[in-house]
């Protein structure tokens, strides 16, 4: 007769921050398959971009760096916000939470709201021809993150004043590791939209 | 019983797992909790809204079956087409839209989803947990699977069936060859079917990343479970090729973008280029969970663990590896620079070395073991015998030069049905056969199960083996049909007289299934002495999975001589709770609590599919449709009534703390 | 019982392979150097795959006979039905020598693997080397356009008047290397002569090239390769390989504008022609009739077949293609033609005219 016995894990935890938690793998799965979605758009505009001579095509100006570069300028400087709050509620601390959640938000309309200017800089239109058309895709697809995640952050800032359980807030410090993915992602993404049009 | 002392989720706290001798409550108890907390509610509303993994790959597996026999129905609509020469059955518009529908089907809506209905069936039972991580994103995925292929076959019925092969090429697919609405229902068919895809991936990944039962470290998981992780990675790197070229194709049909034209800087090939970076692992993401079937077949049926387990994972990792560089190979003709394509033919040559390391350690303990030969290991066998004939002309294919002469002729169709039914199909059915008492109770009957291998194995030859010399004598794939006196007439009569065989095999195996569901003999909870630990669980299996969860002590699950003896108690069986371990060594590390049922992931994936519907017709689709699929996820994360409480209580814990520094 | 089963997969595969027809199926019996090449490297492939898969069917046969007398002799109840299994315990610690003993003939078997496909492998390359070969020799350059769903060929010409459009036929002089580029004015299509070479794309945007040769007279039948739409079916080609001095005589009757009208009848059925719709498609050099979106008909009576290797070329299928070309071909690119009786003979009587 075999004895059984029993590991008792009664005293575990029910929540953890980083990779110990679920959640925390599930949004890395997610961001690594956008990065692939990223990193395939880009090798498309360089595919496309190997098969022209002129880049971008006879007629059209490279967009016009002032407002992506600002939006730049914005986006890293969200990080910092973002870094607070992750500091913030991985502590526990939740009126800081708030409160750096709030001056997360800001920095989204900001960002949303110059991305709009962007999009009017781009000197070319989608159906102008191929260059057009993966310039429009790369920053729709880039500016469809940055508003699901602006979207995310509001819920979550809504939840951080209703109801702050300690499963939201891993929610939370999930959505700041999600806003740097999207933020850094932007970089090379910057790079390739303004940049190579002007160097190759 | 109080409620757990709440910890710091940082776990700086009390982390210590205790043994003990008795389990915190009495079986009998722990069973009636158990089923009410993770039970669903009666009725159609609680089939609606169950999130419970066991009903949702069920769920998958049969509607992928569904799926296959109405494919299935295709092909033998097409082989009567092509039984003889200038045949009138099918017109080429109604051939075109069948052999597409064929292989879109095939592909999308029955080989892969059935892989994954297994594996999400499957996984959490095979590592000792109560479900998969994210139990509803899996209800909203599968949600999204089936009202794709609905949308697909409901399209065909008003005659809008995509018509231009299961890879549509562009131009062919493009605006200005195919007006209509036809190359639209394929692309948002494929986007629908592929966001369901990666959901399953991300379920497989972390389930098996983060609820190991404890003790089953990374060296001791399952070879099943290893394929189907290694199918999921795959899943995640080559999906996105496919939704973008997708995206790619509706932009250009609806809003005039350039992507695909080659007079505004576009390029034809740049479709290729994507559609084969995802579509040739897409074959392995088929072959690779087969090989997981087998693995597991094999062992239980030859009484000994399968030979060469490090052998075998690097195997399935190094295909998983090597399958994304492959693509080319579908793209010999094309006319691209010689040497990029004899870099191809090398990799594409490569992995049958990985392939065939797994078949040379099947048949090492094969005869090491002591093999009896049940029904699925019959398909096992047959899997090998065809598959092996699949995989050596894929090794031809992989030649430029033979595949300038063979590509998108019938020999291509040989090869790729013997790859596909001998290595996915077969082992698939031995699969059915080995795990169905298990999900029913009941064993299906041995005896037409030998007749139903004998005529599908019989049928599968007789259908594709002619194909490979009809293709080496000039048919072409994709034709309608084909002019009399060149010599094809016999094969292709053969051909066909073979798949009314393999149909009559079929046929024979919805008979045995529906027989056994009823009169099969009692199975008991483990009918093979096998080793994999959802043996271990009734049969059927309760909804909750194992009573208390099961400690593993080697990589040979209930094989093992200290199995059954080890389990896990003191966790609430109030709530969904399930027991989270870490990634290296499956220590246990939390009890996290998993959502219950509900009714949004069903709302939104009818609003997602509705989007992408909409999105045929207009670019405003998406924004129209955003605004209820906000409300739908909201409502779909709004934390529950227990979670209000408990915030409400950390609350006042946190200002407790805070006022006794 | 079971062995039996797996052991009659590839006599069954044989049997069938027999039941073909006797001939040796058309890429395989190549009248160029660039298809013969490809066959012999067939033949390589066809051998060494074989002797591969007996092999390891035979392991196969061999390892489940020899699992079974194991079994057998432990005592291992030897149906598949379970009750008994759970009294057969799994073997667990198996002997080290021996599973030592597999692990190198495994290793062995991958290690054997391995040169084999080194070895196909540099066979392939060789005999892809080859067949790039032929590049720099080219002797005559033919210009061939994929359209849904017919060829349009064109030999090029110094001069505007040495220059020749037809369709869906090509001629070749024998034994010179003949370089094709290829182009599409629509979808992708792919060009196929087995018994010369593989095939290669025609994709639109795209210029692709390949070099063939025949070796002996004949007329090589071909067909479009890549699925084009609807008539993907009816996209056939003829490769005419004749003696270079019947060549060039064909190339020169070919350079010749339409021959003018001899008889009433054949004056009438121009005027038909030129006053239908058929002009906006096609052209017929020396008429007005100047359409470049159709088969040039300059010397449509000299081809061989209609519609794309569909059709015979005889008096009776051309009146029926004009009259109902959607019902020959259904979804072609050619609208059905109203004509009454007097005019579809005359229409006869001249385009039968045009040699
Ligand atoms: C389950 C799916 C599956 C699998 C596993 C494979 C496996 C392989 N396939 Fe196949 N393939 C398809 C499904 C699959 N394929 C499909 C669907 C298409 C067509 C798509 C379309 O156009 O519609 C296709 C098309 C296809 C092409 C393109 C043909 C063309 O369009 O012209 C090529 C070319 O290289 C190819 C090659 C290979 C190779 C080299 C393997 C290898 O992985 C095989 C390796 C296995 C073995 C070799 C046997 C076991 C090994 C041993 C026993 C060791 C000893 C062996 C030797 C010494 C050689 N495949
Ligand atoms: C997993 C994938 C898979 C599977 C299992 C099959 C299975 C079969 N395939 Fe398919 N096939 C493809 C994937 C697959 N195919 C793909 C990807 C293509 C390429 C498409 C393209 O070119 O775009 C293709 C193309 C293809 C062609 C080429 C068409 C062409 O190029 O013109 C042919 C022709 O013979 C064919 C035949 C068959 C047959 C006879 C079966 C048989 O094995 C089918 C067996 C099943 C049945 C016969 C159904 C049985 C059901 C009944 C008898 C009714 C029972 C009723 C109840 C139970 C209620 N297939
Ligand atoms: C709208 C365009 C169009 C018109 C008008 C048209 N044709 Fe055609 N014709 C075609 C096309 C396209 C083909 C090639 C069809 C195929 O093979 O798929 C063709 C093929 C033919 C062929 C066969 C050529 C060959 O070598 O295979 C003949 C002969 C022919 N047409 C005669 C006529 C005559 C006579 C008329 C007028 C009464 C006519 N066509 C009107 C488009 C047209
Ligand atoms: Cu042109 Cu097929
Ligand atoms: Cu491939």
């Amino acid at each position: 007769m075999k004895r059984t016995v029993f590991l008792d894990v009664e005293a575990l935890p029910h929540h953890a921050f980083g990779s110990r938690s679920p959640m925390w793998w599930g949004t890395v799965a997610f961001m690594v398959i956008e990065g692939a979605m990223f990193a395939m758009l880009v090798a498309t505009y360089v595919y496309l971009r190997g098969a022209e001579n002129v880049w971008p095509p006879p007629g059209f100006a490279p967009p016009s760096l002032l407002w992506g570069s600002l939006n730049t300028a914005i986006l890293l400087a969200s990080l910092w916000p973002n870094h607070k709050v992750h500091k913030a509620v991985e502590e526990l601390d939740v009126s800081a939470t708030r409160r750096w959640m709030l001056v997360g938000d800001l920095f989204a309309v900001m960002f949303l709201a110059v991305r709009v200017l962007e999009l009017g800089g781009l000197n070319v239109r989608w159906d102008s021809n191929a260059y057009g058309s993966i310039v429009w895709l790369v920053m729709g697809f880039h500016t469809f993150h940055l508003l699901t995640d602006a979207v995310e952050t509001l819920v979550l800032t809504g939840m951080m004043y209703t109801i702050p359980s300690e499963r939201r807030m891993v929610d939370v410090s999930d959505d700041t590791l999600y806003w740097n993915f999207v933020v850094l992602v932007w970089l090379p993404l910057y790079v390739v939209v303004y940049w190579l049009p002007r160097w190759l | 019983m109080n409620p757990p002392e709440r910890d710091e989720p940082s776990g700086r706290r009390a982390r210590e797992v205790v043994r003990r001798d008795e389990p915190h409550r009495p079986a009998a108890e722990e069973r009636r909790l158990l089923a009410a907390t993770w039970g669903r509610r009666p009725g159609l509303w609680g089939w609606l809204t169950s999130t419970s993994h066991q009903e949702i790959g069920r769920r998958y597996i049969v509607t992928a079956l569904v799926f296959f026999v109405l494919a299935g129905i295709g092909a033998l609509l097409m082989r009567l087409q092509l039984a003889r020469p200038e045949n009138g059955l099918l017109g080429p518009d109604l051939y075109n839209q069948v052999f597409t529908l064929h292989g879109t089907t095939m592909m999308f809506l029955f080989a892969v989803p059935v892989m994954e209905g297994f594996a999400i069936y499957l996984v959490p039972m095979m590592l000792g947990t109560r479900n998969v991580a994210f139990p509803r994103l899996n209800a909203f995925g599968y949600w999204l699977y089936l009202l794709a292929g609905s949308f697909l076959w409901g399209a065909s019925l008003l005659g809008i069936a995509p018509d231009a092969g299961w890879f549509s090429y562009v131009p062919l697919a493009g605006p200005e060859f195919s007006p209509g609405k036809r190359a639209d229902v394929w692309a948002q068919l494929i986007n629908l079917t592929e966001i369901s895809a990666l959901i399953v991936a991300v379920e497989v990944i972390v389930t098996t990343f983060k609820q190991r039962a404890a003790g089953m470290s990374l060296d001791r998981i399952p070879l099943y479970v290893w394929s189907v992780l290694v199918m999921s990675f795959m899943v995640v790197f080559a999906m996105p090729a496919v939704m973008l070229s997708g995206v790619f194709l509706a932009l250009d049909r609806l809003v005039a973008t350039h992507f695909f034209n080659p007079f505004e800087g576009g390029d034809a090939l740049l479709w290729q280029h994507l559609f084969w970076f995802f579509g040739h692992p897409e074959v392995y993401i088929i072959f690779v969970p087969a090989l997981g079937f087998v693995s597991s077949i094999v062992a239980a049926f030859t009484r000994r663990p399968v030979f060469g387990y490090p052998a075998m994972v690097l195997a399935l990792v190094a295909t998983g590896f090597i399958s994304f560089g492959l693509w080319v190979h579908h793209m010999f003709t094309t006319g691209l620079p010689q040497l990029g394509e004899s870099f191809f033919t090398a990799a594409s040559l490569l992995i049958a070395v990985p392939t065939g390391v797994q078949i040379f350690c099947w048949i090492a303990t094969l005869a090491t073991g002591r093999p009896r030969f049940g029904v699925p290991l019959l398909f096992v066998l047959g899997f090998v015998a065809t598959f092996v004939l699949g995989g050596l002309t894929g090794v031809m294919l992989a030649s430029v030069p033979l595949d300038l002469q063979v590509h998108d002729t019938f020999f291509v169709v040989a090869h790729f049905h013997y790859v596909l039914i001998g290595g996915a199909v077969f082992p698939l059915f031995g699969a059915i056969y080995y795990w169905f008492p298990k999900a029913f109770g009941r064993r299906l009957s041995e005896r037409l199960g030998r007749w139903q291998f004998g005529l599908l194995l019989v049928g599968f030859n007789l259908t594709f083996f002619p194909m490979h010399q009809l293709g080496f004598d000039g048919m072409p794939r994709r034709v309608y049909t084909y002019l009399p006196g060149r010599g094809w007439e016999n094969l292709n009569l053969l051909a066909t007289v073979g798949a009314m065989v393999i149909g009559l095999s079929v046929l024979l195996f919805a008979a045995n299934v529906m027989r056994s569901l009823r009169r099969g003999e009692p199975a008991g909870h483990d009918p093979w002495a096998a080793d994999t630990l959802e043996w271990a669980l009734p049969s059927p299996p309760p909804v909750y999975g194992p009573l208390h969860l099961p400690v593993v002590v080697g990589r040979n699950g209930l094989w093992e001589p200290g199995a059954g003896t080890t389990f896990v108690t003191g966790l609430d069986p109030h709530a969904r709770e399930v027991l989270v371990t870490n990634f290296l060594d499956a220590d246990p590390e939390l009890r996290e609590t998993l959502p219950g049922d509900s009714p949004w992931p069903l709302v939104s994936a009818v609003v997602v599919a509705a989007t992408f519907v909409g999105a045929m017709f207009t670019p405003w689709a998406p924004v129209i449709g955003s605004v209820p699929l906000f409300f739908a996820l909201l409502a779909w994360a709004m934390p529950e009534k227990e979670e209000r409480e408990e915030a409400r209580e950390q609350e006042r814990q946190r200002q407790a703390g805070a006022a006794t520094p | 019982m079971t062995r039996r089963r797996w052991t009659a997969a590839p006599s069954l595969l044989l049997a069938a392979l027999t039941a073909g027809c006797g001939a040796l199926p058309a890429a395989l019996d190549p009248a160029g150097p660039q298809a013969a090449r490809v066959a012999v490297l067939w033949w390589w492939f066809l051998g060494v795959c074989a002797v591969v898969y007996l092999l390891v069917v035979g392991a196969l046969a061999w390892a489940a006979w020899r699992g079974r007398r194991r079994g057998a002799r432990r005592g291992s109840p030897q149906s598949a039905a379970p009750p008994a299994w759970a009294d057969d315990p799994p073997e667990l610690s198996a002997d080290p020598a021996r599973e030592r003993r597999l692990a190198l003939a495994v290793a062995g078997a991958a290690g054997a693997t391995v040169l084999i496909l080194i070895g196909l492998l540099v066979g392939s390359v060789i005999t892809g080397d080859a067949l790039a070969g032929a590049r720099p020799e080219a002797e005559l350059t033919i210009h061939i356009t994929g359209r849904q769903w017919w060829w349009e060929v064109e030999y090029p010409g110094e001069m505007a008047s040495e220059r020749v459009i037809t369709a869906n036929e090509i001629h070749l002089p024998v034994g010179a290397i003949v370089h094709l580029e290829m182009t599409s004015a629509d979808v992708i299509h792919s060009f196929w002569v087995p018994r010369l070479h593989g095939k290669i794309d025609l994709v639109p945007g795209r210029t692709t090239h390949h070099w063939l040769a025949a070796e002996r007279p004949g007329v090589f039948t071909g067909q479009c390769a890549e699925f084009c739409g609807h008539q993907h079916a009816h996209m056939g080609l003829l490769v005419v390989a004749e003696p270079p001095e019947r060549f060039a005589a064909w190339l020169a009757a070919q350079r010749r504008s339409a021959a003018a009208p001899d008889t009433a009848a054949e004056a009438r059925g121009l005027e038909v022609f030129l006053d239908s719709s058929c002009v906006l498609c096609h052209a017929i050099r020396g008429t007005p009739a100047g359409g470049r979106t159709a088969p040039d008909l300059t010397h449509v009576a000299s081809r061989a077949t209609l519609a794309a290797g569909t059709l015979a070329n005889t008096p009776g299928h051309l009146g029926g293609w004009i009259l109902d070309s959607q019902g020959v071909k259904p979804g072609n690119r050619m609208p059905p033609n109203a004509l009454s009786g007097e005019e579809l003979q005359a229409l006869l009587a001249y385009l039968e005219s045009l040699r």
